[in-house]
């Protein structure tokens, strides 16, 4: 039974998030309460935390870019962003944010996962076209305003998270391979790309199909009226 | 040879700037907790190797409570929406500039250096690497265009990285603190545990059932944890290889691959991936903390149902 007693870190863990205590104090508390219930003491589980966060610092390199966003937005990038896609008459949230979905899956296909993300290209770009597109479309408040926002950001996600894993060299594969190699069972890199291809696939059609959903939901907007 | 280390030199330094120009802020009422925070962060960066874990596990703790705490602040604006609006305009295009610097060394960049073999001989890049080494040389042509270009303030471009940086505020490092939390359940057989928890409940002989808990615990486990990576191992240990693989028949390559993605559905779906979910929401600076999640959750679930038929039809055709 008492094997089940750290399991208590994870109740901490979703009640915290539940509850909307503040993620900094919820994670490392859940983590000692975890690690303290399996038996360690509280240096070794410190220690723990220590490592696994010194070990995974590369998360941080992509924030290496704000001082060139920020300059730029300081000279008017933003503004910029959404004035170039006032010009596109064709140019719908929805197909904007298509357009990009495609984009981000082939390029974290051949391994560039890293050179887009939320820092690099969704704040001083997607985002900005996507509201300025959708401006065009029908009247916002702040609230659509702000999905559309989040819509750039989700379609970011979206086009990594499928893409990524069509590269060979990406760390998930290399994770598969090394989990399913403690069992004798050797797979090539190769293979588990390929397979991840018709997920791509059906990941960029439901996508695309809720964006075009969002361009019909801002015609039905535009034909109620601006009152609404 | 330049790595990952000169990398975290780099940004080391940068963060380190912060946290000098946050002391200098007046405009920030909590400036000493900035300054603080983000001196934590350079000193994790420059010397993270050097520390030992021990103390690395104090400055994690130290973080948390600057960050858990609500003690950071942001200073104040530094130009107005008219002044940006007007300067827009008389830039123009030109602006995308420097964007597209970045980008097309990070991404021609790396396709030369690992497919033109002359580059690719010279071996001065850490192996895997190559990306974040080039992105860091993108971001430093950028930055030079910019000063030749619009001649800003010296530390113009600092001064508006610290903005940004702090309008994100202690989201950037919260992913880190997951990858900690990550190893901890691991190291402690939580994640076994949950898988067990899981095979009790499928019934046996019923390969599509067995595809469903699959899939379906592949997703639950990593909005528990926000890493599809923590719930890989732990599916694949409890149902993806003693059942589908060994006891089915099931091909291997398909149940590792699609399951990994099964488990990225479940990512879409969790504050727990705070690098995807709630950085942009700061970064954006969106009102619901769960605003990113939201709009994810409707292409997340019929996702993973498809997901869950590729690995039955795919795996065991």
């Amino acid at each position: 039974m008492s094997h089940y007693l750290p399991l208590l870190g994870i109740v901490v863990l979703v009640l915290g998030f539940a509850l909307r205590f503040n993620p900094m104090l919820v994670v490392p508390v859940a983590a000692i309460t975890t690690g303290l219930l399996a038996g360690l003491d509280l240096n070794d589980v410190i220690a723990k935390l220590g490592k696994a966060f010194n070990d995974s610092r590369a998360i941080i390199i992509p924030w290496v870019v704000l001082p060139v966003i920020g300059i730029l937005e300081r000279y008017g990038l933003q503004q910029r962003s959404g004035a170039v896609i006032a010009n596109f008459r064709a140019a719908t949230v929805g197909r904007l944010l298509i357009l990009y979905l495609f984009y981000r899956q082939m390029i974290s296909a051949i391994g560039l996962h890293a050179t887009a993300g939320h820092p690099q290209t969704v704040r001083p770009l997607v985002a900005p076209m996507a509201v300025a597109a959708a401006e065009r479309q029908a009247p916002l408040d702040e609230p659509l305003r702000q999905r559309i926002r989040a819509h750039a950001a989700g379609t970011d996600n979206v086009g990594v998270f499928f893409g990524e894993d069509i590269f060979i060299a990406i760390g998930s594969i290399v994770l598969i391979q090394q989990t399913l190699e403690a069992y004798q069972i050797i797979l090539r890199p190769l293979d588990l790309a390929f397979w991840a291809i018709p997920t791509a696939i059906f990941a960029f059609l439901i996508h695309s199909a809720r964006l075009l959903m969002l361009d019909r939901a801002l015609a039905k907007r535009r034909r109620a009226g601006p009152g609404e | 040879m330049i790595g990952l280390q000169h990398v975290f030199y780099l940004i080391g330094a940068l963060f380190a700037a912060y946290a000098l120009l946050s002391l200098g802020d007046r405009s920030n009422p909590k400036r000493f907790a900035n300054a603080a925070f983000w001196g934590l962060v350079a000193l994790s960066l420059l010397a993270g190797n050097r520390l030992g874990d021990s103390a690395n596990g104090w400055l994690v703790i130290g973080l948390s409570m600057i960050g858990g705490f609500n003690l950071l602040g942001r200073g104040a604006e530094t130009t107005s929406e008219a002044e940006r609006n007007a300067s827009g305009k008389r830039y123009g295009n030109k602006l995308f500039l420097p964007i597209l610097i970045i980008l097309v060394t990070a991404v021609a960049g790396t396709l030369i250096y690992l497919y033109v073999p002359a580059v690719h001989a010279t071996g001065w890049l850490e192996v895997n690497r190559e990306t974040f080494v080039l992105l860091c040389i993108g971001v430093l042509l950028a930055i030079l265009f910019v000063f030749l270009w619009l001649r800003p303030q010296p530390l113009a471009p600092l001064q508006e990285g610290r903005r940004l940086t702090d309008a994100v505020g202690w989201a950037i490092i919260l992913p880190m603190m997951l990858a900690a939390l990550g190893l901890v359940l691991r190291d402690t057989g939580v994640g076994t545990t949950i898988g067990g928890l899981i095979l009790a409940v499928i019934p046996e002989g019923n390969v599509l059932a067995a595809c469903f808990a699959f899939g379906i615990g592949m997703a639950l486990f990593t909005i528990l944890t926000g890493n599809a990576f923590a719930a890989f191992p732990v599916m694949a240990t409890a149902i993806g290889v003693p059942v589908l693989i060994q006891g089915y028949g099931g091909d291997a390559a398909v149940v590792g691959a699609i399951g990994m993605l099964a488990g990225f559905c479940g990512t879409l779906m969790t504050p727990m991936a705070a690098n995807f979910n709630i950085v942009p929401v700061r970064l954006l600076e969106l009102d619901d903390q769960n605003a990113v999640v939201k709009v994810q959750i409707p292409t997340a679930v019929p996702l993973l149902l498809v997901n869950i038929l590729l690995i039955y039809f795919l795996a065991f055709r």
